[in-house]
C-alpha cells in the first residue's frame, strides 16, 4: 500500500491542453473518488498515475518515488477498465493469474492467490471460461479480481461499474466498499454516479475543464460546495439554482428575486452585487404557513413518487424548482401550494465568479481546517 | 402459401441463383484449365468444344512432373513465396502495430510516402532495378526476386496489418502493460494471438501476389534454374510448341500449394476472435 503524490500535473495531447495543474495527496489506504463532467480529464489523470500516458509537467510521487519516467509495469498499480479488457483467449484464470505469472510466482502460490480471489468474488465456478461467454456482472468481477489477485500499491477504477444494470451497480458497489474495507488499498475510483462517490469516497475530488474544483470528503462537498460548479454537479436532484441580487440596509442583509425579498445572513459583498442563490432540493419545504415571511408560492407543475419521497417540481420565483419531500404528496399539477427555503440552507454564488459567499459571521468557524 | 412467403421464396431464389451464376462464372476458366489438362493431345482439336473429353488420361501430368524442368519451377516458387510472405508479414506486423498505436513525428509524411510507392506501375522501375541489382549479383537469382517482391508488398501488408490491428481494443494491452508485461511482451501474448486472423490474411494475400508474379521473374531472371513457375509455363509455350495438355497441368499443379495454403490458414481467416474481450 502506498501514498500517491500528484504535483502540479499537467497534460497536453499535441496543442490541446487537457490538465491544466492538478495538485492532490493520497493517503495511505484512502479511497479517492474523482467526478466530473466527461471530458473534464479524468481518465487521463488515471492514465498519467498508471503511466499509460506521459505527464507533460510535474511529477506524481508514489510512496515518496518519483514514477514520471517509470513504465506502467514498474509501478505496481492494479487498474480496472471500464471496458474491463479482459483477454478474449485466455480462460479467466489465466486472465486473473497473468500478472503472477510475468512475475514468475511459483504455481502453486499463484493458485492459491487466484482461488482466493475468485472466492471472495464468487466467481471460483467460471476459472475455466474463456470471458466471451461471461455475463457483463461477470466479466466485471473477473476484472476485479485480476486487481486483487497480486496485492499491487494502489487501485486504479475508471468508471469500473458503468455498463452493469443498476441493481448489479447497486451490489457491486456494496462489494467494493466491503473489498476496501477489507484490503484497505489506497484507491483510486473514477465515477459518473452520485450515489458511488458519496457512499465509497474518503474525499471527494470534484474536476471540471482539467482543473481540480473541490477536494474534501463527501459532505463537506455538498453542503459547502466552494463554487457553483461543485453546488451543481454534487448532489441528485441537481442544487436549484435563482438568480437574485444581493442587498444590504443598514444591519439587514437580503436577497431580492423579482418582487421577493428572502432574508439571509450578511455576506462579504458588495451591496447590489449579481449572485447565484442555490437550494438544495430537501432544503425546501412544501406546504408552508402562507403567513410566513419566508414562504414563497408556487404552482405544482410535476410530481415524481420515488417510494422514498416525492420529488415536487413546481414554478415560483420566475423559474423551476425542484423540492423534495419525504411525506407523501397529494398534490395535483396546476394547484397552488406555499414552498419554504431553509435559510440556513441558502447557498450564495457570486454571479461573475461562480465562487461561494460565505456567511459573514461564521465564515472562520465553519470551514473545516 | 400466403403471397409474402412466395413472394420471400422467390427473393431467396433470385439471391441464389445470382451467386451461382456468379461463381460458375468465376470457377469456369479454372474447370476448363482442369478439362483441357486431362485430355489426351490427340482429341483436344479433333473433338472441337465439348464440356468433357471422351476419353481423359494423366500422361500429361506424368510428362511434367518426370520430363520438364517444372519440379525446378515449382521448388524456386515456393521458396521465393513462402520467404516473401514470411518475411513481409513480419515487417508489416510490426509496421502496422507501430502506425495503430504510436503518434510519432513524420508519421504523415511516412504514411504518405507508403501510399506513393503503391502508385507507380511497376515497369518503370524494371530498369533501375536492374541497374541496381546487376552488380550486386541479384539478378538471376531468387534471393533478388525475393528483395523485390517484399519491398513491393509491404506497404499494403502494413495497411492491412494495421487495420487489424486498429480493430483491437487498446485497452487490452494497457492492461497488460499495468499487469506487469513489457510493451513487447504484451504485443507477443496478448495482440499477437488475436490478430492471428489478420496475419494469416496478410500471409495468404502476400503468398498469392508472390506465386504469381510474372513481371520481374521475367525480367531478372534468365537461368532456367532460378525461373519460377509463371516463367517456367512461358518456356512451355516456347519448347513444346504450345502444349496446351501439359501447361494446363503444369497449371494445375501450381495451384496446389496455394489451395493447399489456403487451407492451412482458413481457420485463422474465421474472424471472431476478439468477442468477449469488452463489453458485448
Ligand atoms: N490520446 C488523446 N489525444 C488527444 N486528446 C485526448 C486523448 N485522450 C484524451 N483526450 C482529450 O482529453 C480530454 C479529457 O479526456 P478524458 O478521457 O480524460 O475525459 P474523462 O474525464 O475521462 O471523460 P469521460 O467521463 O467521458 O470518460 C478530452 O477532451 C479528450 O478529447
Ligand atoms: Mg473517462
Amino acid at each position: 500500500m502506498a501514498t500517491i503524490d500528484i504535483d502540479g500535473v499537467r497534460k497536453r495531447f499535441g496543442n490541446v491542453d487537457v490538465l491544466h495543474g492538478v495538485d492532490l495527496t493520497i493517503a495511505d489506504g484512502e479511497f479517492v473518488v474523482l467526478v466530473g463532467p466527461s471530458g473534464c480529464g479524468k481518465s487521463t489523470l488515471l492514465r498519467l498515475i498508471a503511466g499509460l500516458e506521459d505527464i507533460s509537467r510535474g511529477a506524481i510521487r508514489i510512496d515518496g518515488e518519483r514514477v514520471n519516467d517509470l513504465a506502467p509495469r514498474a509501478r505496481d498499480i492494479a487498474m480496472v477498465f471500464q471496458s474491463y479488457a479482459l483477454y478474449p483467449h485466455m480462460s479467466v484464470e489465466r486472465n486473473m493469474d497473468y500478472s503472477l505469472r510475468l512475475r514468475k510466482t511459483p504455481a502453486e502460490r499463484a493458485r492459491e492467490a487466484v482461488e482466493g480471489a475468485a472466492g471472495k468474488l464468487g466467481i471460483d465456478r467460471l476459472l475455466q471460461r474463456k470471458p466471451r461467454t461471461l455475463s457483463g456482472g461477470q466479466r466485471q468481477r473477473v476484472a476485479m479480481g485480476r486487481a486483487i489477485v497480486r496485492t499491487p500499491k494502489a487501485f486504479l477504477f475508471d468508471e469500473p461499474l458503468s455498463n452493469l444494470d443498476a441493481r448489479l451497480r447497486e451490489q457491486m458497489r456494496g462489494e467494493i466498499k466491503k473489498m476496501h474495507q477489507d484490503l484497505g488499498a489506497t484507491s483510486i475510483y473514477v465515477t459518473h454516479d452520485q450515489i458511488e462517490a458519496m457512499t465509497l469516497a474518503d474525499r471527494i475530488v470534484a474536476m471540471n475543464e482539467g482543473l481540480v474544483q473541490q477536494i474534501g470528503p463527501p459532505r463537506e462537498l455538498y453542503e459547502h460546495p466552494t463554487n457553483l460548479f461543485v453546488a451543481g454537479f454534487i448532489g441528485s436532484p441537481a442544487m436549484n439554482f435563482i438568480d437574485a441580487t444581493y442587498r444590504r440596509e443598514g444591519q439587514n442583509a437580503f436577497l431580492v428575486v423579482g418582487e421577493k425579498r428572502l432574508a439571509l445572513d450578511e455576506r462579504d459583498v458588495a451591496d447590489g452585487t449579481p449572485v447565484t442563490l442555490g437550494l438544495r432540493a430537501e432544503d425546501i419545504a412544501i406546504d408552508a404557513d402562507p403567513e410566513d415571511p419566508g414562504a414563497i408560492e408556487a404552482t405544482v407543475e410535476l410530481v415524481e413518487p420515488l417510494g422514498l419521497g416525492t420529488i415536487v417540481h413546481v414554478q415560483a420565483l420566475g423559474t423551476h424548482i425542484k423540492a423534495l419531500s419525504l411525506a407523501v404528496v397529494e398534490h395535483r399539477v396546476g394547484s397552488r401550494i406555499w414552498i419554504r427555503p431553509h435559510p440556513e440552507k441558502f447557498h450564495v454564488f457570486e454571479e461573475a465568479t461562480g465562487r461561494r459567499l460565505e456567511r459573514k459571521a461564521q465564515f472562520a468557524a465553519e470551514l473545516p481546517a | 402459401m400466403s403471397a409474402a412467403t412466395l413472394k420471400r421464396a422467390g427473393y431467396w431464389t433470385m439471391h441464389y441463383a445470382i451467386i451461382a451464376l456468379y461463381v460458375a462464372f468465376a470457377l469456369f476458366p479454372l474447370y476448363w484449365l482442369f478439362k483441357v489438362s486431362l485430355t489426351p493431345t490427340k482429341l483436344l482439336y479433333s473433338e472441337g468444344v465439348r464440356m468433357w473429353p471422351s476419353r481423359t488420361t494423366w500422361e500429361n501430368y506424368g510428362f511434367v512432373l518426370t520430363n520438364s524442368d517444372f519440379p525446378r519451377f515449382f521448388l524456386n516458387s515456393v521458396i521465393v513465396s513462402v520467404s516473401t510472405a514470411v518475411l513481409v508479414t513480419v515487417v508489416a506486423s510490426g509496421a502496422g502495430y507501430a502506425l495503430s498505436r504510436f503518434r510519432f513525428r513524420g508519421k504523415f509524411w511516412l504514411v504518405g510516402l507508403m501510399l506513393i510507392t503503391q502508385m507507380f506501375p511497376l515497369v518503370m522501375l524494371i530498369s533501375p532495378i536492374f541497374r541496381i541489382f546487376t552488380p550486386l549479383g541479384l539478378t538471376d537469382s531468387l534471393l533478388g526476386l525475393i528483395i523485390v517482391y517484399t519491398a513491393f508488398n509491404i506497404p499494403f501488408a502494413t495497411f492491412l496489418m494495421q487495420s487489424f490491428f486498429d480493430g483491437i481494443p487498446k485497452d487490452l494491452e494497457e492492461a497488460a502493460m499495468i499487469d506487469g508485461a513489457h510493451r513487447f511482451t504484451a504485443f507477443r501474448q496478448i495482440i499477437l494471438p488475436l490478430t492471428l486472423p489478420g496475419i494469416a490474411a496478410t500471409l495468404g494475400f502476400v503468398f498469392t501476389a508472390a506465386w504469381s508474379e510474372l513481371l520481374f521473374a521475367l525480367m531478372l531472371i534468365s537461368k532456367t534454374d532460378a525461373s519460377t513457375f509463371p516463367v517456367g509455363l512461358l518456356t512451355f509455350v516456347s519448347k513444346f510448341s504450345v502444349d496446351f495438355g501439359q501447361m494446363t497441368a503444369a497449371g494445375v499443379l501450381a495451384l496446389i500449394p496455394a489451395c493447399l495454403f489456403f487451407f492451412l490458414i482458413q481457420r485463422y481467416l474465421v474472424r471472431g476472435l476478439t468477442a468477449g474481450a469488452v463489453k458485448g
